[in-house]
Parts: C-alpha cells; sequence; structure tokens
C-alpha cells in the first residue's frame, strides 16, 4: 500500500472516493441515447436472409420477387457488395504461421456457418424487409460440415476452407525447458483433461448500427454500438475507399459490451454498403435471435494438462496441450487466437515454478468464430491452473489455502516472472490470501462444511487466484501490423467561464469512463468535479485513440488525462502568475481558486483567469498567448502490460440427488493498482464474477449433429439471473503501477477471469465424500448426476 | 423478429370472437395473454391472417362457486391465482403452483385458460389442472360442451379443442378439509420451464390415502398423470417405504425421450426424486 | 349464435389505437402486427422502453398497462386501444419512484442502463404489494430481469434499501 495521490480530505479529492457516476441519472430516467433508439430522416432498415446449413454452397439466389414487393428498397448478395468493399483477412503477423479466408461483408459462392448472412433486404421497415427475406430463394448445395473440435481435426476431415490443407489456423508452443526432467523427478504428478464450453456474451442491447452515406459530399457517419470508434473509422475509411477524414464513427450510450462490440461484423459491414448503394441512412439492430448466431462467441477449449510437485507440495513443472475451435474465419482486425494464445501464456502465472511446456492448436470449424470477450482465455488459464493446484494439494495432504500460500510468487520477489515469460512489475498474491481467509472465516466455514456434510448436507469450498492482463502496450497488436493503438489521446479545455471540458478517446459502456477521468481531471486541476464535462465516443470530437477493451481504460485513459489535467494546469498558473506578479511554481490551484502554495490563501479565481485570457487578452503582457487548450497523448511504455492479481472464494451446495448447485456466497480480493472509484471497481468485480458464474453454471451454446445452434434464443441459453446469483464480498489490496503518476491498473476481466475456476474447485470440493469429480464447464445437473453415477 | 402482418378483431362477448374465428377459418387465431403466441408470431413459427383478441371478452372472466366445483373464468390471469381468496381456498393447488409460472411481468397478463388451451407440456397449469380431475368448459359454433382434463390432453400441442373453438372455464372441484396438496419443480433458473415438475391432490382417510392425483409436468409430450403411482400409494400410510414403492412405481407411468440437454434416464431419475420430495411434503403437511 | 356481421380489417391496414400514455391521451395509426414496444419506441418517441428480446425473456421492455408490469414486446399496440400505459419516462416525471432512482444512482445499481428502465418498473410494482421483501423475494421478484453488467447486488440493496426507508416513513407518518 502506498499513500494516496492526494489526501482525501483536501477539496476536490476525487482519487479514491465512490462518487456516483454523474451520466447515470439519465439513464435512470430513461433518457439514454442508444443507437437502437436512433431515427434519422429517410432512414431504411436492413434485414438479412441467413444460410440454414453449416456448409454450403451456394447455387443461385432469386431475388426478383423480393425486390418487387412494394416497401422495398433494395436486395444486395455477396458479388453486388464486393464491387465496393475490399476483403479483410483476420491474421495478424506475429501469430506466425496463422492462416484464415478472406472475407466479406456477404458471401459470394459459399456459407460457412449456419446463420452467416447471405443476402440484404433494405426496405421502409424492419417488418417488410423481413417479409421480403420470405420471398427470397437461395439454392444451397450441402456440403460436409465440421461441426465438433474432434472432428476437424481428424484425417480425412471435410475442409472448412478447400483451399487449405488442413482445418487448422494457428499452432504454437511454449517450452522453458526441463519439463520432463522436472515431471521425471517429481513426488507426484497430477492429470486432468477438461472442456470449456463455447458461450457469447449476451449483451442486453443487440448489435445496432446506422450507416449515414452523404453522397454528395462523399461523407459517412456511422453511428455505431461499438467500443472502439476509431478503429472503425480507419476500417470503413480503408475498406470502402473513404478519406478516413471524410468517416466519423460516433457510439452514444451502448448497451453492454464486454469485448463483443469491437470486431467487425460482416452486418455491420454491409449496412456501410448498404448505405453507400442507397444514399441514405440505413439501420440495422441484430434481434436476440440473431444475436446468437451472429454475435462472436468465445471459450471452446480442450485442455490436456500435468502437473509436477514435490514432495512437500512444491510445483515444480507444467505441461498442457490447448486445442480450440473458433469457426470458420478468424475475426478481423484482433484475430481469433489471442484467446488461445492467453491460455497457454496465462497458465501458472501465479505461482514460482520455472519447467513450463505448452502447445497451442486452433482450429477452423462451420460455426460462427469465437473471439476476445470480457476476460480473454483468463477463465481457461485459471481453471486449468486452479484445478491441478486442488488436485495436487489433495494428493499431497494439503489444505488448498496453504498450497496456494506455499507456491505463489511472494510479494517481496518483484520483479519476477511467470513461468510463461511474463514480465511482472509487482504483484501481491501473499497479502491477497492472508485477506480472503480473514473475509471467508475461512476455518470456521471448513468446520461448517464438515459438520453439514455428517448430516447429508454437501458443501464445497473452492478457491483460485488469479492473474489478470491489462493495459497492453502496442506489443499486443500493434506489432501483428494491427492498426489498433496502444495510446489516447484527449483534448482538454477550460471553457470561458472557467469550467473544463475533457474529450477523451476511452469510451463509456456503463463501466464509468467518463466518472473517473471526470475525478481524475477535477482532482489534478483543483476544481469541483461538476465543473468538467467529459466527452467520449465520437472520432470527430476526440483525438484518435485504442478506446475500451483489455481494461486500458483507467490504466491508460486515466494517466491520459491525468497528464493532460497538468499540463493545463501549468498552463493556467502560467497566466495566473503574470497576473499576479508571482512566480508558477508559487501558485496552486485549490476549488477553482488560484491560491498561494506557500499559505493556501485564495488570490485570484480560476474563472477570472479564463475570463481575462478569452475576453480581455488586451490586459495581459504583451507577448502573452493564453494556452487554454491542451492536447495530450500518452502511451504505456514500461512494462508491456499491467498486471493486475487477486484471489476468489466461492461456497456452494450441491444437492446430490438432483445435481443441482447453490451459490451461497462468493468472495474477491483483488488488486487493481490504484483505485480511482471504489464503487465503481466494485461494480466491476461483481459484474464480472457473475458473467464467470454464468459460464460455471449455465451457459453454453449447444449445437446439433448438423451445425445448427440448438439454443439460441433467450429463453434457452440460460444467462446468470438474479436469483440464483450470490452476494460477493470484496476486498481490495492497492499496489499501484510506477509505470505511471495515476498508478492505476485495471479491473474490468478479473472478476470473471477466475469465477468459474473456483466454483468448479467448489464442486470438486463437495464431491469428494463421493469420489466423484467434474473436469468440464458448465457444471450441468447432467455432468453432477453423472459424475455421481445417479442415472 | 417482426410478426407477419395480419388484422386484428377485438371480440367483447364468445359469440363475437366465435363468428370472427368461423369467418376467418383456419387462418384464424385466438389471442388470450398472448405470452407464448406473440413470440411465436414475432419468430414467424405462427402466421395467422386474423388475430381475435379474448382480452374483452367479460364473460371469459371471474372467479366463483358453482355447486361443488370451483368455476375460473378462462381469463383468469397467472397472478390472480396467488391474490384471490377464492383461490387460496378452494383450489390451493393452483395457488401453489403459481409462483414458479415465468415471472411478475407474465403472471400479470397470461391467462389460465391459454395456458391450458396451449397445452405446452412442460407449463405447471394444464399438469396441475389435470391432477385436480378439472372440467374444461368449451364453446364453440355448435354449442357448449364440458371436457374431463383426463380427456383434455392428447398429445404435443393438442388438445380436446377443435379448430375455431374456444376455452371458457376451468371448473375444478372444491378443496376439501380432509385433502392435502403438494407442488414442486427442479428448474434451472427462477420461472424457467422446469426440468421436471409434479403437483399432487391427496384425499386423507385419518393417516391412509384414501384417493390422490399425481401429475407431472416435462416428462413428455403432455401433461403426465402418474396412473400406477397412485394407484401404489392408495390405502397406506405415507411412510418411506411406500414413497420408495411410489419411486418405483413411477417407471411405468412415464417414459420420456431423450433431448438434446437432459438424457431420458437423467429425467426419470429427477423425476423419482421429486416425486419422492413432493410426496414426503404432502406427508409433512398431515 | 348472434348473427350480427363481423367487420374485419385489412391485413396491415392502418388502425388508430387511443391509449392514455403516461397520464396523456394520445392517439396514432398502426398496423395490427406493430408490437406495444415498438410503438412506443418508435412514433410515441418514448425509447426508455427497450427491446431486449422480443420474447418475454429479458425485462428491457417492461411498461405498466392498466397499473401492472407487462412486456411492451409480448403485446400488440392495437391491444392497447383504451389502456392507460406508463412508461420509465412517465414515472420518472411523476416523482413516484424518485426514491428508487436516488438510491440506484448512490449505489451505482446499473452500468450501461439498458436494464434499468425495467428493473424500475419490477422495482416499484415489488414495492407497492409487498412493504419490506427481504432479499430473497426481490431476487424472486428480479428473475425475468436480466442485467449483464452489474451482478445485480447493488440493484438488490438499492431495492432494500428504499423499502426500509419507505417503511420507516410510514412508521414515522402512522406515530404523529
Amino acid at each position: 500500500m502506498t499513500a494516496p495521490l492526494t489526501s482525501l480530505d483536501r477539496p476536490n479529492s476525487y482519487i479514491g472516493r465512490s462518487v456516483p457516476r454523474p451520466n447515470a441519472k439519465r439513464l435512470l430516467a430513461g433518457r439514454g441515447r442508444y443507437v437502437t433508439d436512433l431515427r434519422l430522416p429517410r432512414m431504411l432498415h436492413a434485414a438479412f436472409l441467413r444460410s440454414p446449413h453449416a456448409h454450403a454452397r451456394i447455387i443461385s439466389i432469386d431475388v426478383d420477387a423480393a425486390r418487387a414487393q412494394p416497401g422495398v428498397h433494395l436486395v444486395a448478395s455477396g458479388a453486388d457488395l464486393a464491387m465496393i468493399c475490399t476483403p479483410w483477412t483476420g491474421t495478424l503477423d506475429h501469430f506466425k504461421g496463422m492462416i484464415s479466408e478472406p472475407q466479406l461483408p456477404l458471401p459470394i459462392d459459399r456459407a460457412v456457418w449456419a446463420g452467416q448472412a447471405v443476402v440484404a433486404v433494405v426496405a421502409e421497415s424492419r417488418a417488410i424487409a423481413e417479409d421480403a427475406l420470405e420471398r427470397i430463394t437461395v439454392d444451397y448445395e450441402e456440403l460436409p460440415a465440421v461441426v465438433d473440435l474432434d472432428a476437424a481435426r481428424a484425417p480425412h476431415a471435410p475442409l472448412v476452407n478447400p483451399a487449405a490443407s488442413s482445418n487448422i489456423c494457428f499452432r504454437t508452443q511454449l517450452d522453458s525447458g526441463g519439463v520432463d526432467e522436472a515431471f521425471a523427478a517429481a513426488a507426484h504428478v497430477v492429470e486432468e483433461e477438461f472442456g470449456f464450453g463455447r458461450h457469447t456474451p449476451v449483451t442486453l442491447e443487440p448489435r445496432a448500427i446506422v450507416a449515414d452515406y452523404e453522397p454528395d459530399s462523399g461523407v459517412l457517419t456511422v453511428h455505431h454500438a461499438t467500443q472502439t470508434p476509431y478503429q472503425f473509422q480507419d476500417l470503413y475509411s480503408r475498406h470502402y475507399g473513404i478519406p478516413e477524414a471524410r468517416v466519423r464513427v460516433i457510439a452514444p450510450d451502448i448497451g453492454g459490451s464486454f469485448g463483443m462490440k469491437l470486431h467487425v461484423y460482416h452486418e455491420d459491414m454491409a449496412v456501410v454498403g448498404l448505405s453507400i448503394l442507397l444514399g441514405r441512412p440505413v439501420k440495422y439492430v441484430a434481434d436476440r435471435i440473431e444475436s446468437f448466431v451472429s454475435d462472436i462467441h468465445a471459450r471452446d477449449h480442450h485442455v490436456r494438462a500435468r502437473m509436477a510437485v514435490d514432495a512437500d507440495g512444491k510445483i515444480l513443472a507444467m505441461d498442457v496441450v490447448d486445442v480450440t475451435a473458433i469457426g470458420a474465419f478468424s475475426t478481423y482486425p484482433r484475430t481469433s487466437v489471442v484467446e488461445g494464445n492467453q491460455v497457454i501464456r496465462l497458465i501458472g502465472a501465479p505461482y514460482g515454478f520455472k519447467s513450463y511446456r505448452a502447445a497451442l492448436e486452433v482450429v477452423f470449424q462451420n460455426k460462427v468464430q469465437t473471439s476476445q470477450y470480457r476476460a480473454v482465455g483468463h477463465p481457461i488459464a485459471c481453471a486449468v491452473t486452479e484445478r491441478m493446484v486442488d488436485l495436487a494439494a489433495e494428493r499431497v495432504g494439503l489444505d488448498p489455502l496453504v498450497m496456494r500460500a506455499n507456491n505463489v510468487i511472494a510479494d517481496d520477489a518483484y520483479p519476477a516472472a511467470s513461468p510463461t515469460g511474463y514480465k511482472f512489475e509487482a504483484l501481491s498474491h501473499e497479502a491477497c490470501l492472508r485477506r480472503l481467509r480473514a473475509i471467508m472465516n475461512y476455518d470456521s466455514l471448513r468446520d461448517e462444511q464438515a459438520a453439514l456434510r455428517r448430516r447429508g448436507v454437501h458443501r464445497g469450498i473452492g478457491i483460485a487466484t488469479f492473474v489478470e492482463i491489462t493495459n497492453p502496450s502496442p506489443a499486443f497488436y500493434g506489432v501483428g501490423g494491427a492498426r489498433i493503438s496502444s495510446q489516447d489521446g484527449a483534448t482538454i479545455s477550460l471553457t470561458p467561464s472557467g469550467e473544463v471540458r475533457c474529450a477523451i478517446s476511452v469510451t463509456e459502456q456503463g463501466q464509468g469512463t467518463e466518472a473517473i477521468v471526470s475525478q481524475i481531471v477535477a482532482e489534478q486541476l483543483g476544481i469541483a468535479q461538476e465543473h468538467v464535462k467529459v466527452l467520449t465516443g465520437d472520432t470527430e470530437v476526440t483525438p484518435h485513440g485504442g478506446a475500451t477493451w483489455a481494461c486500458r481504460g483507467a490504466g491508460i485513459g486515466g494517466e491520459t488525462a491525468l497528464q493532460a489535467a497538468r499540463q493545463l494546469k501549468a498552463n493556467i498558473l502560467e497566466i495566473a502568475a503574470l497576473i499576479l506578479q508571482e512566480q508558477p511554481a508559487a501558485l496552486d490551484i485549490v476549488d477553482g481558486q488560484v491560491v498561494s502554495r506557500s499559505t493556501q490563501q485564495p488570490r485570484l479565481a480560476v474563472a477570472e483567469i479564463a475570463r481575462i485570457s478569452y475576453f480581455r487578452s488586451d490586459t495581459l503582457p504583451p507577448g502573452t498567448q493564453a494556452q487554454l487548450t491542451v492536447s495530450h497523448h500518452f502511451a504505456p511504455q514500461g512494462y508491456p502490460f499491467a498486471f493486475t492479481n487477486g484471489v476468489q472464494g466461492c461456497y456452494l451446495e450441491v444437492d446430490v440427488d438432483t445435481g443441482f448447485i447453490k451459490l451461497l456466497k462468493h468472495y474477491v480480493v483483488e488488486d487493481c493498482g490504484r483505485i480511482i472509484n471504489p464503487m465503481l471497481v466494485d461494480e466491476q468485480l461483481r459484474g464480472g464474477v457473475v458473467q464467470g458464474l454464468g459460464a460455471a453454471l449455465f451457459e453454453e451454446c449447444r449445437y446439433g449433429e448438423t451445425g445448427q445452434l440448438l439454443n439460441g434464443s433467450l429463453a434457452d441459453y440460460l444467462v446468470p439471473m438474479a436469483m440464483e446469483m450470490p452476494d460477493i464480498v470484496i476486498d481490495h489490496v492497492e499496489t499501484p503501477t510506477a509505470d505511471t503518476i495515476l498508478g492505476a491498473k485495471g479491473c474490468g476481466e478479473a472478476g470473471t477471469a477466475a469465477a468459474s475456476a473456483c466454483v468448479l474447485n467448489a464442486v470438486n470440493d463437495a464431491l469428494t465424500p463421493f469420489g466423484a469429480s467434474i473436469n468440464a464447464i458448465p457444471i450441468t445437473p447432467a455432468r453432477v448426476l453423472k459424475a455421481l453415477n445417479r442415472y | 423478429m417482426k410478426a407477419r402482418a395480419f388484422s386484428y378483431f377485438r371480440a367483447r362477448t364468445i359469440d363475437e370472437a366465435l363468428a370472427a374465428h368461423a369467418g376467418a377459418g383456419d387462418e384464424a387465431r385466438f389471442i388470450a395473454g398472448g405470452q407464448s403466441l406473440v413470440p411465436a408470431l414475432a419468430l414467424r413459427l405462427q402466421a395467422p391472417t386474423i388475430l381475435i383478441d379474448i382480452n374483452h371478452v367479460d364473460e371469459l372472466r371471474g372467479i366463483r362457486r358453482e355447486g361443488d366445483r370451483l368455476r375460473i373464468g378462462a381469463l383468469t390471469r397467472h397472478r390472480e391465482m396467488l391474490t384471490e381468496p377464492l383461490i387460496a381456498e378452494f383450489a390451493p393447488l393452483l395457488r401453489a403452483a403459481a409462483p414458479f409460472v415465468a415471472h411478475p411481468a407474465i403472471r400479470n397478463r397470461g391467462t389460465l385458460g391459454g395456458s391450458v388451451a396451449l397445452a405446452d407440456p412442460a407449463s405447471e397449469f394444464p399438469a396441475m389442472v389435470l391432477a385436480l380431475d378439472a372440467e374444461i368448459e368449451i364453446a364453440g359454433p355448435s354449442g357448449r360442451r364440458i371436457v374431463k382434463a383426463d380427456e383434455f390432453f392428447i398429445d404435443l400441442f393438442e388438445t380436446a379443442l377443435a379448430p375455431g373453438e374456444l376455452l371458457v372455464a376451468i371448473r375444478v372441484p372444491l378443496f376439501r378439509s380432509n385433502q392435502r396438496i403438494a407442488f414442486d419443480e427442479l428448474a434451472r433458473r427462477r420461472g424457467d420451464y422446469a426440468l421436471v415438475g409434479c403437483g399432487m391432490i391427496a384425499t386423507f382417510d385419518q393417516h391412509r390415502i384414501a384417493d390422490i392425483r399425481i401429475a407431472l409436468f416435462s416428462v413428455g409430450n403432455l401433461p403426465m398423470r402418474a396412473i400406477s403411482t397412485e394407484a401404489a400409494l392408495v390405502g397406506s400410510r405415507l411412510d418411506a417405504e411406500r414413497i420408495a414403492a411410489a419411486q418405483t412405481a413411477l417407471g411405468q407411468d412415464l417414459a420420456p425421450a431423450e433431448s438434446d440437454d437432459v438424457p431420458a434416464a437423467m429425467r426419470m431419475h429427477l423425476a423419482r426424486v421429486l416425486l419422492g420430495r413432493v410426496l414426503g411434503r404432502l406427508g409433512e403437511a398431515a | 349464435m348472434s348473427g350480427a356481421p363481423v367487420e374485419l380489417d385489412d391485413v396491415d391496414d392502418a388502425v388508430r389505437v387511443r391509449m392514455v400514455v403516461n397520464g396523456r391521451k394520445v392517439a396514432c395509426d398502426v398496423a395490427p402486427r406493430d408490437t406495444l414496444v415498438d410503438v412506443l419506441r418508435g412514433p410515441l418517441e418514448l425509447t426508455g422502453t427497450h427491446a431486449g428480446c422480443e420474447m418475454g425473456a429479458c425485462g428491457a421492455c417492461l411498461v405498466q398497462l392498466d397499473g401492472c408490469a407487462v412486456h411492451a414486446c409480448l403485446m400488440f399496440a392495437v391491444q392497447a386501444d383504451g389502456a392507460r400505459i406508463d412508461t420509465i419516462e412517465g414515472l420518472s416525471a411523476s416523482g413516484v419512484i424518485a426514491d428508487l432512482q436516488a438510491e440506484f444512482h448512490r449505489r451505482n445499481a446499473l452500468q450501461c442502463g439498458f436494464c434499468t428502465p425495467g428493473m424500475l418498473m419490477t422495482a416499484h410494482e415489488l414495492l407497492s404489494q409487498v412493504a419490506r421483501p427481504g432479499r430473497e423475494a426481490i431476487r424472486d421478484a428480479l428473475s425475468g430481469n436480466f442485467c449483464r453488467c452489474t451482478g445485480y447486488e447493488a440493484i438488490v440493496d438499492s431495492i432494500a434499501a428504499v423499502a426500509e426507508a419507505r417503511a420507516a416513513k410510514a412508521a414515522e407518518g402512522s406515530s404523529r
């Protein structure tokens, strides 16, 4: 723990305070402005005809009847859009050897998953567009489909991409050396095979886009429910050949994103083209059924793992193989191999062992693409690692908390590296484990568990430590050739009445980006938070930046705002010094007043400096040009990532007759570095935990033998709801990064990273008396009962 | 997800509704609460040319005693099962099942008649109507008729209702002081369709079961009575041994099908576990 | 059987619908197939009611129909002819949920805000029926409201806190 940046009892000390979000009030009044709400003059509506087959050749498309329907303005197929849109390929240079087919908005001759958009209709209303879809006839020749991970890898498997020699997208391996020797010398070796179901983000607001191309000016404006407007400005410009300065992307209020709303979707790209073809605004909102078959999915991994430990329970080595299936293409522009890549690099990350070997194989299949979704790869790496730790602890006869305390990298050993080569500046596993023991009341919980077990009530306690990747540097995407920025920019101004406006490239999806930026700016400048207006989500308003993903809003965005605010403050004090005949260093700003640094006596209102500078510059000394607007960029330059860490605990009850699991309580101790707003951090953690609990118990995209999604509706795909979720106890350890002045890292993925691992361990703990074990998530009643041989 | 176009008619009387349906033929649908029908229309799984709204037909409302039966109008909303004193007193099994039916806002709009007419095999009320030995009052072009619940459910989403007929009311025998009820279900999440559900009403003679009717849902193509199981219980005290015998007998009553996420054997196992628990609760209610 | 002729509207012809929306009489022309949520959000420009699943599974579209919370995606606008509809905009303007809104804000019981109007509808109805629901009862009432952001706890906390505050105020009022 280090001291806060400023004392919390000082005026305008906002960093570290649970300040409510200023922009939340209008959402509570039903005055959010989402893309789904938008109506523009002469706006038309798009709908898409989708492939019923997982893999089929498109023989012919008959759209005459649809075109003839009243109210229909355009029916477009793949060939029509290919004439104006260049193809894209979801590969990156630093993933050596990876392949993926070029993609177009709509396919020309082959559909590669059931639900892929094939023909677009633009009409007066969505209902009329759907009527027209019923009048389109597509003649398909069904092709053999690859619908299962193992089937994709089988010899002579049908090819997802006929031009390729196999269904392999990418392979890589890591080997620190010494693995075989460590296993040979080990007192104990534990092994397990794991299955991780496919799931999907299910933002409550579906994907939504309104593309508005004005043919006369050649200007494209896209209102897009996305996390990353700058990335899409670049992509729409390059793929449609429109100069970047004439492409504006606006991301207003967004109804949830979680990584899902930063990928290129075929329909979104098509809608831009449809607007260009028509010269009118075109709106497309994925309905929920479409979301399930066209939003990215995630996970879908099979992992084999071995762990070697010595007689005292010291972890010596791990050896893992991860196989993951990603759909028919790799997504653009971030690819679909990042998840697997992070799985094999994050396994073992909390622990101090040295010998590690991993192989990753990423394969294609005829399903919708998987890609980055909240806590990319973390839940899999964490579940594998933490389950192996529990298996080893059981073998050695150690309590799971003790086993972890004995093996984590010691808090005083930093800087340190993970077995896979990640470089850690400073983590706090030991402190977090101690806190967890305290907040769980661990020993008495174990006593309670034992007492209840004697009465036939089977409760389980699960623990999972984790490391989270946040705030990636250009090493993450930039070096691979992706035009994805790791820097952010802010333009901050003192307004004529002495208030502050900060336009910043990190974006808001409800996590509180605008709130924390206003806290940081207000504190740095010494003005009241309500006098700071933060603007986000419009490429025409803010500088270019990476925006919000990978928990970079606070770490990179917050530091950008901090540095920009400090520059503006220096400029303000420079003018103040001229007016007051003082040295700038002798002055400070407190609560909107320039004060004497030594006495804290008010000398001049900031508003007065603004008034003089904007309206009476003639009264300033000759040659003075007040610079009351500052633009500033910040890119991380120290460690390639700001790693965070923490530990979670889970207490649950298994009904061994029904296989049902009741979550009783969940615990999180988390270290995200400097905490800017504790309430918002806790919200991120709780929301993240619940997404992890959903994955652990409920969520899975189930497919039939022909590659049809069987549960693609919100009635059939089980998301976590209020009744089944536990209360979540949260505590913090605070280890700021020294790479920035602010010291913040990130917290958005920590909850999701370890929650499912925790549940997996807790269920297995509960099943110990039965000698039953579970190695796959979601942990359904069917899996529990099967493990218990109940049917 | 937008419905195909249709025309709309708001009926004020049963006769108006029937006449509208007769005029439109097979392409007409009655809409009551619409909580299942509207999604089916939005998904274009059904595409009637006319929707006949019966929500404003006063004759379909109201709960009242009629002799030894409680007559529950078809338009009675699920929520009223929780709030109406007559239901609590004379049809407590419906009261017990109601909290498990979907969610509060669905219960505010969904109707008993709509639920029974749809005959979703995973729904609570059709099965409880069966357990209660209810009579289903039907109006059609050729007049009124009564069908016993045992004869009402025919197959998957298929009932004794002929096209153009309207379910008017459900009439259940009045609950008596020597009777007990019990209900429970196993659903993954609150308000979801259950993996299996079970409700029962038993008449006791001292501590022996004189008569019992047990109905299960989510176990086949239609709500199912457990007739062999009932037989195994009649005349006996409800002790652990008898419950075990009933659980065994259930194998003769049910033959659940395989589904993609619930194997048949698992559903049978869950049905037995649930039956045992609900019978246990019935015993506790003594 | 009545022999009265039945007038049937032509398919997709506009039908005039009159409702009292948020306390004001409105009339608008809708197609029979237009759902209430689409009409509220479209011609009536009440975009605070959201469409999340269009099948009654998410609770984002809840409105009050004659005082009861219902899914606006599960009825057609023509069915609401003659009805009183209250949306988040109306409840917000009237002040009846001001304490819930303030508590949600104070405890940050929302992130993206897309589920929030529906959550408030459910909370409002629950507290009008049960004075001091326990946490379990609150979670049960929310069982049809999907929130992907918050993890629900702050929402439950907020509703519980408002229930306590209202009960305390009522007790204070009755003791005077």
